[in-house]
């Protein structure tokens, strides 16, 4: 019988809610005499929306890049723990890694620019996104044959219910470039959720969307952080959503760590109003 | 005469294998057959009866067409309970009515959206019980334990039917055609909706004169994405559905609802005009977007096309030179259209619930499409008057059904007797007295008039006004020549001596013609309070004006800086204008219409999602239509195209 249900995880860190996930130690990074970032460290906890947010220039996206392997900083440590089906620990430190190896142990991101594939059609970017996951030989997979093809029909369920969680049905055969903005950043979110994050890295979700569709957005982040489990490092500047959506946020400014809590504690910190609001001089 | 869990065991017993519900989920149609379908009604049944529904009670179902909406239903029935259907996008108060008085005890909930609204009206609800929800999602963390999952229902049912074999077969068999199936909301322009209580008698009898007319049969498809808890989606989908075992196709979602009718092309359909002006519109958006040489072979196919329907319509038959044309045409342009909007197989189809336009009409008619009027309301299971095939004539709703009597009283009202006239209103006898008299017949409410046997609508009885030099008329006719445009989305006219109008435009339409003509706008209000768009409604007045008698002509009108909604009692859920609210809310507007000013100030108070409000003073220009009778010389343009 058909059930309404999902069937599959989204997420697949196996950490313990409440437990780090990400610790962040003493990372800098320079551009020649630029200190983008400096000595910057944090802890995200697994099962947490975290917020990173500041001014422009703070640094926000430079530390994005170093937990993705985009950028390499040149000082510190990014930890990213995981437990394996046995239930043993291992500590992966991300900033000596490569991006693809990144992506392996489950680190999924989308762009604040879109980086989608425009002539392909929704449906194919979200399959590109199951790419670590499929296994199949070259000459199984083109004959569409044997376990190639029990595979693909698996991987397209798995993307079918991401579909239906982000309410992209009325799209599934649209190219991805011909869909208006709000959506294309749906399906960055998709991409990265069909890798079965164990964290999801989102660069600003929300930013150059209307009033409604940021709505849409924050209830999907709510439902992928609280109702699927997969914790959520975001960036975002509109201040009344990250207040709303976030379990945690870290403040940073001029590539240091100014604030550091609730959403409760931050908006009371005395750094971060001036930093926000400027002082009277 | 049956009743409906009888002929699903009929259904299911005849053709097991046969597909009796299909839903389309993750992109791939999932077939249920009769054999399933009759399965988990009877574990739906045996747990609607472990909650304690007891026979003669009410089960609610507040949601989307789903399969599980339609097993609710005949697992309800199964006990001898009726179903009623609650709209989908009503709100606390609407929900909260509706359960007073039909007194449910369960109420079948979709999903999360759904049980919130019901959490919320649940304190004020003494009767109401359990809550079941099919769409699990968003609901893991919810912790009231009233609700129960759908699954676990049927799972629950199934245990407990297990110890009481043969017990639902005996229910099924005590069940009556008299007894009450469905209830159903009327449309409650004038005030809070009734609820009327529809028989199985009631149902299959209507079912049975209709398909004497139009026949169907197992092989024939249907879709079901109008709501189920209106009159027109029981008549079809489940009256004729059940008893000729058509199957019923639900879309995946609101959005995919065209694709997905596409790709099942049903046989039958049944919408209120604003789905047929929908697909009119669509057609003309992507025509005019075409190149010229589509718009030619459209415009030559469609010429063709209109000819060969109006002596159609009439049962005259078309010479051999106009048949092999009409093939031609057929083939390079018609049947491409129909194929776009999903009705490359239909036979039948319907229209109803409001006047739908002569160019509509035509405009179906020419490509093909069997269009009908029918007649009828809630109290008549839907369905009472209806075109023949060989005799359509636009501008009447038809002859009555086999069995269906129709009087006109003295004073014009329309009346009907028939074994489908309905079993009274829920918890409303002074209501039902009103409806019925004591000689069985149905007073409509409409007032209208036998033309050759076929009768003519005018409008509700009460709404009939008399023009100045004596001709009878009502708002409603001079509306629906303004809605005629492709242009206009809602009109509401004033007036008996100098007639005015209050338009409001339609945002999908005009916002591509002001691509077109390169105007930026940005909201609603904007893209209305543009002089150009004004100009533009002025053409579409003038021409709607040019069908009108010289003595109801549209003399003013002016454009609403929004849109009639819902959810501000302007519009019902149907989408049928509440014209009290309208007098009430915008008199300032109309005072001045009818002053005749140039314009008018009016302070709008605007209620946010969230409950906050602000006010806003808002200045309308008033269009005069005298300086416009000399601006003759635009030849009319197509009914297909929205270009001039």
């Amino acid at each position: 019988m058909l059930t309404r249900a999902y069937r599959f995880e989204l997420n697949s860190s196996r950490v313990p809610v409440g437990e780090p996930l990400l610790e962040v130690e003493d990372v800098s990074l320079r551009f020649g005499g630029i200190h983008a970032l400096s000595e910057v460290s944090l802890t995200v906890a697994q099962g947490d929306v975290h917020a990173v947010i500041g001014p422009n220039g703070a640094g926000k996206s430079s530390l994005l890049n170093c937990t993705s392997g985009l950028y390499r900083p040149q000082r510190g440590r990014i930890l990213l723990h995981t437990l394996d089906e046995g239930g043993a620990s291992r500590t992966h430190d991300l900033a000596t890694r490569r991006p693809h190896a990144i992506a392996r142990l489950g680190v999924a991101r989308s762009f604040q620019n879109i980086e989608l594939f425009g002539h392909l059609t929704l449906l194919e970017n979200l399959m590109l996104g199951r790419h670590i996951h499929m296994h199949h030989h070259l000459l199984p997979a083109l004959a569409w044959f044997g376990p190639a093809r029990r595979q693909e029909i698996r991987h397209r369920e798995f993307v079918e219910e991401v579909i239906d969680l982000l309410h992209l049905q009325g799209h599934r055969h649209a190219p991805v470039g011909s869909l208006a903005y709000g959506i294309q950043k749906r399906v960055e979110l998709g991409r990265a959720l069909c890798i079965e994050p164990s964290l999801l890295l989102l660069d600003e979700p929300m930013a150059g969307m209307n009033a409604e569709e940021k709505e849409d957005m924050a209830r999907f982040v709510l439902d992928v952080g609280e109702l699927r489990g997969v914790t959520v490092m975001l960036i975002e500047h509109d201040m009344g959503v990250v207040m709303d959506i976030s379990d945690r946020i870290t403040v940073l400014d001029f590539g240091r760590v100014i604030g550091d809590g609730t959403p409760d504690e931050v908006a009371r910190n005395e750094d971060v109003v001036r930093a926000y609001l400027g002082t009277d001089a | 005469m049956s009743t409906f869990p009888r002929l699903l065991a009929e259904q299911a017993r005849e053709r097991p294998e046969g597909v009796a519900l299909q839903e389309k989920l993750y992109g791939i149609w999932q077939p249920i057959t009769w054999r399933q379908y009759h399965s988990r009604v009877r574990d739906v049944a045996h747990g609607l009866a472990s909650l304690g529904v007891a026979r003669g009670e009410v089960v609610a179902v507040l949601g989307d067409n789903r399969p599980e909406w339609l097993i609710s239903e005949l697992a309800a029935q199964s006990i001898g309970a009726a179903v009623v259907g609650i709209y989908p996008t009503s709100l606390d108060e609407e929900i909260r009515h509706i359960l007073d008085i039909s007194g449910a005890r369960v109420v079948v909930a979709e999903d999360q959206e759904q049980v919130d609204k019901l959490i919320k009206v649940k304190p004020q609800v003494a009767r109401l019980e359990t809550v079941v929800f099919y769409d699990p999602h968003g609901l893991e963390e919810y912790r009231e334990d009233w609700l129960i999952d759908f699954a676990a229902l049927e799972q629950q049912g199934r245990a407990w039917g297990a110890e009481r074999p043969g017990w639902l077969d005996q229910q099924v068999a005590d069940g009556q055609p008299d007894d009450v199936a469905v209830i159903c909301t009327t449309s409650g322009t004038t005030s809070r909706p009734k609820l009327g209580q529809l028989t199985h008698h009631n149902l299959l009898s209507m079912a049975e004169s209709l398909t004497s007319i139009d026949p169907l049969g197992p092989k024939d498809r249907f879709v079901s994405f109008l709501p189920l808890a209106w009159i027109g989606e029981q008549m079809t989908a489940v009256a004729c559905g059940l008893s000729r075992g058509m199957t019923l196709s639900f879309p995946e979602d609101a959005a995919t609802q065209r694709a997905d009718m596409r790709e099942i092309g049903p046989h039958v359909m049944f919408s209120p005009p604003r789905i047929w002006e929908s697909m009119l519109s669509d057609v003309q958006v992507r025509i005019d977007e075409a190149g010229w040489l589509k718009r030619r072979v459209f415009g030559w196919g469609y010429g063709i096309g209109d000819r060969v329907a109006g002596r159609r319509v009439r049962g005259a038959r078309t010479g051999p030179w106009a048949r092999v044309m009409s093939a031609i045409a057929e083939a390079v342009a018609l049947r491409p259209v129909r194929d776009q909007l999903g009705l490359a197989r239909i036979k039948y189809c319907y229209t109803g619930g409001a006047p739908l336009g002569p160019d509509v009409f035509r405009f179906f008619h020419a490509i093909g499409v069997n269009l009908k009027q029918i007649y009828g309301q809630t109290e008549i299971c839907g369905i009472a008057v209806l075109h023949t095939d060989d005799d359509v004539r636009f501008h009447s709703v038809g002859v009555p059904l086999p069995g269906t009597e129709l009087r006109i009283a003295d004073d014009g009202e329309i009346l009907l007797r028939s074994s489908a006239v309905f079993a009274g209103y829920l918890g409303n006898e002074q209501a039902t007295a009103e409806a019925i008299d004591a000689e069985g017949w149905l007073h409509t409410g409409d007032a209208g008039y036998l033309d050759d046997g076929h009768l003519v609508v005018i409008d509700r009885a009460k709404d009939v006004l008399t023009a100045a030099d004596g001709t009878p008329f009502s708002s409603a006719f001079i509306e629906n020549k303004l809605k005629f445009s492709p242009y206009v989305e809602e009109a509401v006219a004033f007036g008996t001596r100098e007639i005015t109008a209050m338009i409001t435009i339609d945002p999908a339409t005009v916002g591509v013609w002001a691509d077109h003509e390169r105007l930026s706008y940005t909201t609603y209000t904007d893209l209305a309070a543009n002089p150009r768009v004004g100009e533009l409604v002025r053409h579409e007045v003038h021409r709607a004006n040019e069908d009108l008698p010289e003595s109801i002509r549209v003399r003013r009108f002016l454009l609403l800086f929004k849109q009639l909604d819902p959810d501000d009692d302007e519009i019902t859920r149907t989408r049928k204008v509440r014209r009290s609210v309208i007098n009430e809310r915008y008199a300032e507007l109309i005072d001045g219409l009818e002053r005749g000013d140039s314009e008018v100030s009016v302070t709008n108070t605007v209620t946010y999602q969230d409950g906050t409000s602000t006010k806003r003073q808002v200045t309308l220009p008033i269009h005069s239509m005298e300086r416009h009778q000399s601006l003759r010389d635009s030849r009319p343009r197509p009914v297909w195209s929205s270009r001039r």
